[in-house]
């Protein structure tokens, strides 16, 4: 890799941001929420694709798992009918607790693989769940050879 | 330390939201009819509770005031659910993101010669073997997920939209249908629950050996005013929760209904459906609770105009190295200044190897090419 970071602290100080990777929505199962595993090429260089493919694929087990329609959910459902959904305003619900494990994860995929390398991803909440945004930063002051430098220093020769 | 104005991010959202209670509660501006429904099944309960309980309950069983509590209860709470919740707004997209779907709306349409229309902003997907037609959204500047139409009243793309309710005062979409629903079904329920104890009131007090609680001229004028508005709102209320539970049963929605997007033409299938009536029940009514994806009680903090402006939430904990605006880089580029740069990124990366002419201000269209009926008037102003 032509950059390294070590923590978020370094990539916060020293990085500037170069461009941004959306991943889409994969909709061939349907409006479930699910991302599309495919490895972008702006990220060729960044990332192992292994790497990458796995944090999408634990990611949409996430969501698979928050949206199961099953036993549990129905529960959910008949209770908080029942409650005349009076039951939300004490309790928090799968899709919740689902979406806070998914949060937890994220961060830490961020501060183990993917700040070291230079990238960020943000939760896709913040984005209306639609899609995955990754931020490549690259470092302030090098000229390395990877492919979003040399843009970064033309426009940071100011 | 300079005095910061807290700020929620509700007040900075565009559409035509109104919001109360700090956020917390999100409705359409137009108001009036919701005030009516609220009227009209609170006069009507108001009714039955005061001027027929009172001899039903002595001559019949007191379980029928406490029933009828507890079902207006039930509808008023599903009712204000549906009113005050968020339908299943889709945010708009940030201007990062626009601009890389613009970029590839161009890769994917070429150089387009001046003078002629550009085609269609139009993404398809397949779907459980069923081609869907993704549109792009104007306003939003996404490409609207399968199911999400663009309310013009509330100006917002809505995520399984159904219809905007004036009844309700506000859209139906994905997060709050099914309360929709119960609230269509309960309303139902009531009114023909105070319907049939109207007329069987009015038929105990037609026998001469009913004993009589109240003087008989104010009960028999309530009871009278009750049976009229109860025919009326019967014949909708019942009607609508009978075409709702037609929809529900086959996975469709108002506007596909409307459209007629599964009718069968072309060898169209609703590719939503499970084909079980019993498995697209469950799914609508008693599938997960969808979380709101629009932000609305997270604090903008607005700091000196020196630094660019940070934004945090104030519900969750989570350190600010998971966004990707100005904390990390405090005195970096602004998405615009980045433009260029992604632009050579994108030309370099770029699969399409064709020579682009420099990417052009690509100012908002000033019509969409494919009309949507619900489709936001042409009113593209920058933000």
């Amino acid at each position: 890799m032509a950059t390294e970071f070590h923590n978020l602290q370094e990539l916060r100080h020293s990085a500037s941001l170069a461009t941004k990777v959306f991943i889409q929505r994969d909709y061939t199962e349907g409006t479930v929420c699910k991302f599309q595993a495919k490895f972008p090429a702006e990220l060729d260089s960044r990332i192992e694709r292994s790497l990458f493919e796995d944090t999408v694929k634990t990611l949409n087990n996430y969501y698979a798992e928050a949206e199961k329609i099953g036993g549990q959910s129905y529960l959910e459902g008949c209770l908080a009918c029942a409650t005349a959904y009076m039951i939300f305003l004490c309790m928090e619900t799968r899709y919740e607790k689902v979406l806070k494990k998914i949060s937890k994860y994220i961060q830490e995929q961020n501060e183990k693989i993917y700040a070291p390398r230079g990238l960020l991803i943000t939760d896709p909440i913040e984005r209306g769940m639609r899609v995955i945004e990754i931020s490549v930063f690259e470092d302030r002051g090098s000229s390395g050879s990877s492919s979003g430098s040399s843009s970064t220093s033309s426009s940071s020769g100011r | 330390m300079s005095a910061t104005r807290v700020t929620r991010r509700w007040q900075k959202l565009p559409g035509k939201n109104t919001f109360c209670c700090d956020g917390r509660v999100m409705m359409a501006r137009q108001k009036g009819v919701f005030y009516l429904t609220v009227a009209l099944i609170t006069g009507t309960c108001a009714l039955f509770f005061g001027f027929e309980c009172p001899y039903l309950a002595v001559r019949l069983s007191p379980a029928i005031p406490v029933f009828g509590v507890l079902l207006f209860l039930f509808v008023m709470a599903v009712l204000l659910r549906t009113s005050f919740s968020d339908p299943g707004v889709l945010p708009r997209a940030l201007p990062d993101e626009a601009t890389f779907i613009e970029m590839e709306i161009e890769a994917v349409n070429g150089n387009v010669p001046a003078g002629q229309r550009p085609p269609p902003r139009i993404r398809n997907v397949e779907i459980n073997n069923q081609i869907v037609k993704l549109k792009y959204c104007y306003t939003c500047k996404i490409f609207r997920p399968p199911r999400a139409s663009h309310c013009s009243i509330c100006d917002n793309c809505v995520d399984r939209f159904d219809h905007h309710c004036p009844w309700v005062g506000n859209c139906v979409g994905r997060r709050n249908y099914r309360y929709f629903y119960l609230f269509t079904l309960s309303l139902s329920l009531l009114t023909i629950y105070i319907f049939t104890f109207d007329i069987v009131h009015v038929a105990l007090r037609e026998c001469p050996q009913s004993v009589t609680a109240g003087s008989p001229d104010t009960v028999s004028w309530g009871g009278q005013q009750n049976v009229l508005i109860c025919f009326f709102t019967l014949w909708s209320v019942v009607g609508l929760t009978g075409f709702h539970t037609y929809l529900i049963t086959l996975n469709q929605t108002t506007n596909e209904d409307i459209k007629g997007s599964w009718s069968g033409k072309n060898r169209v299938q609703n590719p939503y459906s499970h084909r079980n009536i019993i498995k697209n029940c469950c799914e609508v009514l008693c599938g997960p609770t969808y979380p709101s994806v629009l932000d609305r009680r997270g604090v903008i903090l607005e700091a000196p105009p020196a630094v660019t402006v940070p934004t945090t939430k104030s519900s969750t904990p989570e350190p600010q190295t998971t966004k990707t605006t100005a904390p990390l880089i405090p005195n970096e580029h602004t998405p615009e200044d980045t433009k260029p740069s992604i632009d050579a990124a994108s030309h370099k990366t770029s699969p399409v190897p064709e020579d682009k002419k420099p990417h052009p201000p690509l100012g908002p269209p000033l019509a969409s090419p494919d009309s949507d009926t619900d489709a936001a008037p042409i009113q593209e102003i920058s933000q």
